[in-house]
């Protein structure tokens, strides 16, 4: 680890990826994310690295494409409207089974909407906005911090996974300074070595009649589609066990547990802080990996718990997966804004208490 | 005993899924025995379309990824950038290529990238069944403009090749028929040149092969090389439009 450095989100975020081996950026000017194409086209070329800047987001995760398949590290990122684009080439990467990772630095919708903070992609990044039968783990910090260990190691993750990978960061988080550690920069992989590292990738099968390697999704027989299909799948639910992550506090004895991920997470803390200055016990559950989601997190509610609320920046997103989560044990509401508006940590707590008092807590 | 003609091993053994009188096969294998007799085919990386050609990746016999429909020109591109010694090259019709991939393989060759896209003009969309292609010319019917396109309704045909000289990092574009062996000679003659102008990393290298589709077409093998010659030949004129600057 090195010393702690006062950084711009979207550079740490951006260094924590070369850091983590991306040596491959591809991407489009898009608010409030422009600091990392920037900052991509200036530091790769530094690391023996690559980055185009591409005609479109579409373009953008087609050429991670490209070179993931043919071995490279890719780290590519966009805004909202932007991640929309890469849908396609979202579904394409999931079937072929290639790394990359992909971060959304989340505006507001829906349509061109605007460029403040948003999590209304949250249906988008944890569903999956592309054709077909797939999934994508995706993490969201709530520090520039967390934000750059989870970049670090997405990188790392997505080869091993052979999946695309998610961060899911806002505009806040994008563009707000805070002091991180940098980890350490991993060894480069030669050219020569990738196909140590990645027997799959195509780099040419060289002169002795090697085995030759195809990258497609295209299985135009029922049967041996359904067939990967089921073979991913197998992969998605070891995913489901070994890659879910949450952070919790103060569940046993809490009336009121408050579900936040994200920037919304620490404003609910402080919110958290204040009501309990008021004698009102709020415990917190935030998760970090928004797929898998950590549904098993709310067995440990107490039997005193009066309401759930779903604190998110959007209109009712992440309130589906913590009904699920709580299934029809206790009421579950919402505290959301939208449109770039950013509650304070004192409007959740005065809606806090308001949704207490309604349901007679 | 010498031979004196073998199968290119460019080319997996087996039947392939194109119609009779589709020139698809000509295109493969002259592009496949071209990287054979350069000696290129374990240092060449392929990326198919969406289209009749979907499938080439199983009948070219180099590595191979097949892109999502119009995006190869955007793939190679990220290949390129990670083995850059390498050879590739995209092989497109005429819907993934002009039509829903006209983006890339625009801003594919104004960033000059050191690939080779072989372009297949056939006027019309192949495997969803004949619809009109960009491509496709005024009066001829498709299963989109059944009583035959025209200008008003629909523009007129794009001249890729043209349209893509204009452009600086596009170095080396030529457009060839497979209508005869005299032209196939050409073809090949031409692919061999992209690659090397791509070995040599010129820039960017384009190859249009006019070709025929019989099937959605509605004519015989037969006829279709009569329309191909007669009718798309002075719309779609031969030639070389762009060599690169100083190269012999």
């Amino acid at each position: 680890m090195s010393e702690k450095v006062l950084m711009k989100g979207n550079e740490a975020f951006s260094e924590a990826a070369i850091r983590g081996g991306c040596r491959y950026y591809f991407g489009y000017p898009i608010t409030p994310q422009n600091e990392i194409p920037e900052y991509m086209s200036r530091e790769l070329p530094k690391h023996g690295g690559s980055f185009i800047q591409a005609e479109s987001e579409i373009c953008a995760i087609n050429m991670a494409y490209g070179a993931a398949a043919a071995g490279g590290r890719v780290f590519i990122t966009s805004s909202s409207p932007g991640i929309a684009l890469m849908q396609e080439g979202l579904s394409f990467l999931a079937s072929a089974e290639v790394p990359t990772v992909v971060m959304n630095v989340s505006r507001c919708g829906p349509g061109i909407g605007g460029i403040q903070p948003g999590q209304a992609d949250y249906f988008q990044a944890t569903r999956g906005g592309g054709n077909g039968d797939y999934r994508i783990p995706v993490f969201a910090p709530a520090s520039l911090q967390e934000g750059v260990d989870l970049v670090f190691e997405a990188m790392e993750l997505s080869d091993k996974w052979r999946n695309p990978f998610f961060i899911f960061t806002d505009g806040i988080l994008g563009q707000m300074m805070e002091p991180v550690k940098l980890p350490e920069k991993l060894p480069d992989i030669k050219r020569e070595d990738i196909k140590k590292h990645k027997p799959w990738a195509l780099t040419g099968y060289g002169e002795n009649d090697a085995e030759r390697n195809t990258v497609i999704s295209l299985r135009i027989q029922p049967d041996v589609l359904e067939k990967h299909v089921h073979k991913l799948f197998e992969k998605y639910e070891r995913a489901e066990k070994e890659l879910c992550r949450v952070e919790s506090f103060g569940l046993e004895d809490a009336d009121v547990v408050i579900v936040a991920y994200g920037i919304v997470a620490r404003i609910a803390k402080e919110a958290i802080e204040i009501l309990a200055e008021q004698g009102i016990k709020v415990g917190l559950i935030r998760p970090i990996s928004l797929w898998p989601f950590p549904y098993n997190e709310f067995k440990k509610l107490s039997r005193n718990t009066k309401v759930v609320i779903s604190a998110e920046l959007s209109m009712g997103q992440l309130i589906e997966d913590v009904k699920l989560g709580v299934g029809e044990r206790f009421p579950v509401r919402l505290v959301g804004r939208t449109g770039g508006m950013i509650p304070s940590s004192l409007e959740i707590a005065e809606r806090t208490k308001k949704i207490l008092e309604e349901i007679g807590g | 005993m010498q031979p004196i003609f073998e199968y290119t091993k460019g080319m997996i053994p087996g039947e392939t899924n194109y119609c009779p009188g589709c020139t698809h096969g000509i295109s493969h294998r002259l592009i496949m025995e071209t990287l054979d007799e350069m000696g290129k085919l374990g240092h060449t990386i392929g990326v198919g379309p969406i289209g009749c050609s979907v499938l080439a990746h199983k009948y070219m016999n180099v590595d191979m990824l097949e892109a999502a429909h119009g995006r190869a020109p955007a793939v190679a591109s990220g290949i390129k950038r990670v083995h850059s010694d390498s050879l590739v090259f995209t092989y497109q019709g005429d819907g993934d290529l002009a039509s829903i991939g006209a983006a890339e393989i625009i801003h594919a060759a104004a960033r000059g990238e050191k690939i080779t896209t072989f372009f297949i003009n056939n006027a019309i969309y192949g495997m969803t069944g004949g619809q009109m292609a960009p491509t496709t010319l005024i009066g001829q019917k498709s299963t989109t403009t059944q009583s035959g396109r025209t200008i008003e309704h629909a523009g007129a045909p794009m001249r890729v090749c043209e349209l893509l000289a204009t452009l600086d990092g596009a170095v080396y574009v030529e457009r060839v028929a497979l209508n005869s062996p005299a032209n196939i000679g050409k073809a090949k003659k031409a692919a061999r040149r992209a690659f090397e102008i791509q070995d040599k990393k010129l820039g960017f290298s384009f190859v249009e092969f006019i070709s025929t589709c019989p099937t959605n077409w509605g004519v015989s093998p037969i006829d279709a090389m009569s329309f191909l010659t007669e009718k798309m030949l002075p719309y779609f004129p031969l030639g070389v439009f762009k060599t690169p600057e100083g190269e012999k």
